[in-house]
């Protein structure tokens, strides 16, 4: 098993710890439900340095981002950030990833814990015709913290003491600080508006310490893996490994917008090119329940006595006040008000399907 | 964590209290509701339901997982605690009071003798943490 840099202090935090793929994480420090409010309210901070980080770097490192994601990368400014499925042959989804143009010859891929060693893999069997190309694992070396919620912003400036305006929305920039670089981008996994800080791994303890500190008073909290969990479920983010694996497509989900067929060729294009013009047997749809209970990650989904589908991703969202899920079902159930049943426990409980995401927060006045 | 001295426990944390030697009230304990944290959704059996000790009576959920709930003695649910369905938080507010989960009419007292006292439960408790 292994550690973040954090580890330590999410211990001296009592926080309950569990086992996530290869790493200890913090899922609670207070109640889960709580966490998740604050994060709506105020602001929360995570550590997230168990997600796997590439720096890629080569004369033809832009080509080769091309080539292996389904996202179009064209589109992309120096130090802009995309969000884009892997897939394999097949249309069937590695990993998603965000990816961080610095410029044409140097990128920063952050992937899915649990995919760290496989992408790798994949990305190295693939770099062959785009040589001279240096792949660097970061993970390792650099720590990631997300500080979420709307009062991101202003805390962040403050313990800074530098501007963060120009930092648009998934855009990023250096800063110095204690003698020491940081990069922060604009993204994150909640549905709010909020930054993701790259840290030397030395130096983690340190920023997670000196924003907690300067700001407690202000409304930053520590927040886990749990409440990390359902606000992404709000927001109808997908979660590798529940939502999608390599059996699932991107045009089978949500996140059929990221497939880019005008661009050049890329791992997967003919599959999913074929796939789109013969139709999908499947597609993900959001729900929330009729009746009472809480669908989770496996569960059937049933149309009178047939099974439809299965939920994908399935809580109690704290923000709704409802238990909701995503599906993976046949295509023709999919039409916002369409009722199925969920089995749970044995036994069949009504749901209906909801627009998506089940969360948006208020447009900046 | 509280261990209320007239009540007695099952090793999977649920608790029992005696009305008479006929029927008992059950829920889950002050540690068991800790451990839980978020209690967001409670199934309780049907009334008129057998239910055996020692065997999944219930299923309660956080946010995160769902968990049994096992039948501390045998016999048939009389009543069941309509609220909790309602406001699961109530586990976690008053897990001795109004978060109840049933009464069950004993099919065999003899099943007492099997449960846990305060003092053995409290070291249990102890030896997981």
């Amino acid at each position: 098993m292994k550690k973040t840099p954090l580890y330590d202090v999410h211990l001296k935090s009592s926080a309950k710890m569990v086992s996530f793929h290869d790493y200890f994480m913090p899922l609670q420090y207070d109640s889960i439900i709580n966490e998740h409010h604050w994060v709506r309210k105020n602001a929360g901070l995570f550590d997230v340095s168990h997600m796997g980080r590439f720096e890629i770097l080569g004369e033809k490192a832009f080509p080769f981002i091309q080539y292996m994601i389904t996202n179009d990368a064209r589109q992309l400014m120096d130090n802009q950030v995309l969000y884009s499925p892997v897939c394999n042959e097949h249309g069937g989804i590695i990993d998603d990833l965000l990816v961080y143009k610095r410029h044409e010859k140097h990128f920063v891929l952050v992937v899915n814990c649990g995919n760290t060693e496989k992408d790798l893999v994949w990305l190295q069997k693939h770099a062959a015709p785009y040589q001279p190309l240096e792949i660097r694992d970061l993970t390792e070396t650099v720590s990631l913290l997300a500080l979420q919620g709307p009062l991101s912003g202003h805390i962040l400036e403050t313990a800074l003491r530098g501007k963060l305006s120009t930092v648009k929305r998934f855009f990023f920039r250096d800063f110095s600080w204690n003698n020491t670089r940081i990069t922060i981008s604009r993204t994150g996994y909640t549905g709010e508006d909020g930054f993701e800080i790259f840290v030397e791994a030395k130096h983690a303890v340190e920023l997670w310490n000196l924003l907690l500190e300067d700001n407690e008073r202000d409304g930053l909290k520590p927040v886990g893996l749990g409440a990390r969990d359902t606000l992404r479920l709000e927001a109808c983010l997908l979660l590798y490994g529940n939502d999608m694996d390599e059996t699932v497509t991107p045009l089978e989900t949500i996140i059929d917008w990221t497939v880019k067929f005008g661009k050049a060729d890329f791992i997967g294009k003919k599959s999913l090119l074929n796939q789109k013009e013969n139709g999908i047997e499947r597609k993900m749809a959001g729900f929330e329940m009729i009746d009472r209970g809480i669908p989770r990650h496996g569960y059937s989904v049933w149309k009178e006595n047939e099974v439809i589908g299965k939920v994908t991703s399935g809580s109690f969202s704290p923000t709704t006040n409802k238990n909701i899920g995503l599906c993976l079902i046949k295509p023709q159930y999919t039409k916002i008000g369409d009722e199925f049943q969920i089995q749970i426990r044995n036994s069949n409980y009504h749901a209906r399907v909801v627009k998506t995401p089940f969360y948006k927060r208020e447009p900046k006045q | 964590m509280n261990i209320p001295n007239e009540l007695l426990y099952t090793k999977t944390h649920e608790w029992v209290k005696k009305i008479n030697n006929k029927e008992v009230i059950m829920g889950i304990t002050d540690y068991a509701q800790q451990q839980l944290k978020d209690v967001v959704f409670v199934e309780l059996p049907s009334i008129g339901k057998e239910v055996k000790a020692g065997v999944p009576c219930a299923v309660v959920e956080s946010v995160k997982a769902a968990y049994d709930i096992y039948s501390p003695v045998s016999g048939k649910v009389s009543k069941i605690n309509p609220k909790v369905q309602e406001n699961p938080q109530l586990v976690n507010e008053d897990p001795y009071g109004e978060g109840w989960f049933l009464q069950i009419e004993v099919s065999d007292p003899n099943e007492f003798n099997n449960l846990l006292t305060p003092d053995k439960y409290q070291s249990i408790c102890q030896s997981e943490h």
